[in-house]
């Protein structure tokens, strides 16, 4: 086994053990630090998956922006939804938690059953791909041609996407302002 | 190396750990981590079939655009969620049955 796979292996554990530990706890301030982690470690997916400008984005976008924000808004929403949380009780398994657990491991064996039987690895284009070196080897560096995409091939998505900030921005500033009675 | 379908399953895992924490949470906040979870292993999925496609790089770009696209949801949703905290004292999705006043 090479130093590769062991440490995809490891990311991948780590991602989906932490994943679990925010479904699992009680505790939300824990859940969310462990979602930190999840992310972290799905960063480090991306980087073995040879996509590195996307995992240094997950890591400055999601961690730097979106988990603080959540952050923000747990602490702002008050104290009663922790006594709540904490009031429940503490077994492992609880009756109403089954159906949940029910409908989402159903689901994971359709998943799991589906990506046995498509056999990605042998599908046609990804085999051409393979024949024309068009995949990303080692040592090509990727960030400068998703620039020079980001400005040739995909600037209507670029742009329509900037709008579409403008809009979150000013929807939100709208939405949490004070006064005029919610 | 690593092979596309070791990909796929983890992403699938993921995917049910969102999908289980959407149904099965009693807080809103929660219900949002589920749908972020939802949404990495999707672009977990464009990554890895991204490497696959060097010249234009489609997988990475939509992959990409994808965390922009959560970014801004969820900005929009955490203002949602504080303006019904302030409505209702709760973030509880099955306590919030109301319309209006």
């Amino acid at each position: 086994m090479s130093l590769v796979q062991l440490l995809f292996y490891m990311m991948a554990f780590i991602a989906i053990a932490s994943a679990l530990f925010v479904a699992a706890t009680k505790n939300l301030v824990r859940s969310i630090f462990m979602f930190f982690i999840t992310l972290f470690a799905l960063a480090g997916l991306y980087v073995l998956a040879l996509a590195d400008f996307v995992a240094i984005t997950q890591i400055v976008i999601y961690v730097g922006g979106i988990l603080v924000l959540i952050l923000f808004a747990f602490m702002l929403s008050g104290k009663e939804t922790l006594n709540i949380i904490g009031a429940q009780s503490n077994k492992f398994i609880s009756i109403n938690k089954l159906p949940a657990m029910l409908l989402s491991g159903l689901f994971l064996i359709v998943l799991l059953n589906m990506i046995f039987k498509i056999d990605a690895n042998n599908l046609d284009w990804i085999k051409k791909s393979a024949i024309t070196r068009n995949m990303i080897l080692l040592n090509s560096s990727m960030t400068e041609n998703i620039g020079i995409n980001l400005m040739t091939k995909y600037l209507l998505p670029f742009e329509a996407i900037s709008v579409l900030l403008m809009i979150a921005l000013i929807g939100a500033a709208h939405l949490s302002r004070k006064g005029r009675g919610a | 190396m690593i092979s596309l379908t070791d990909f796929l399953i983890v992403s699938a895992a993921l995917f049910c750990v969102g999908l289980y924490m959407i149904v099965s949470k009693q807080n809103a906040i929660q219900i949002l981590i589920g749908i972020e979870l939802m949404l990495n292993a999707a672009i977990l999925n464009l990554v890895a079939f991204g490497k696959y496609d060097r010249l234009n790089n489609g997988g990475q770009m939509f992959a990409l655009f994808a965390i922009v696209l959560a970014a801004a949801t969820t900005a929009v949703a955490l203002a949602i969620i504080l303006n019904v905290y302030k409505q209702y004292k709760t973030i509880d999705p099955d306590k919030i049955d109301k319309l209006g006043d």
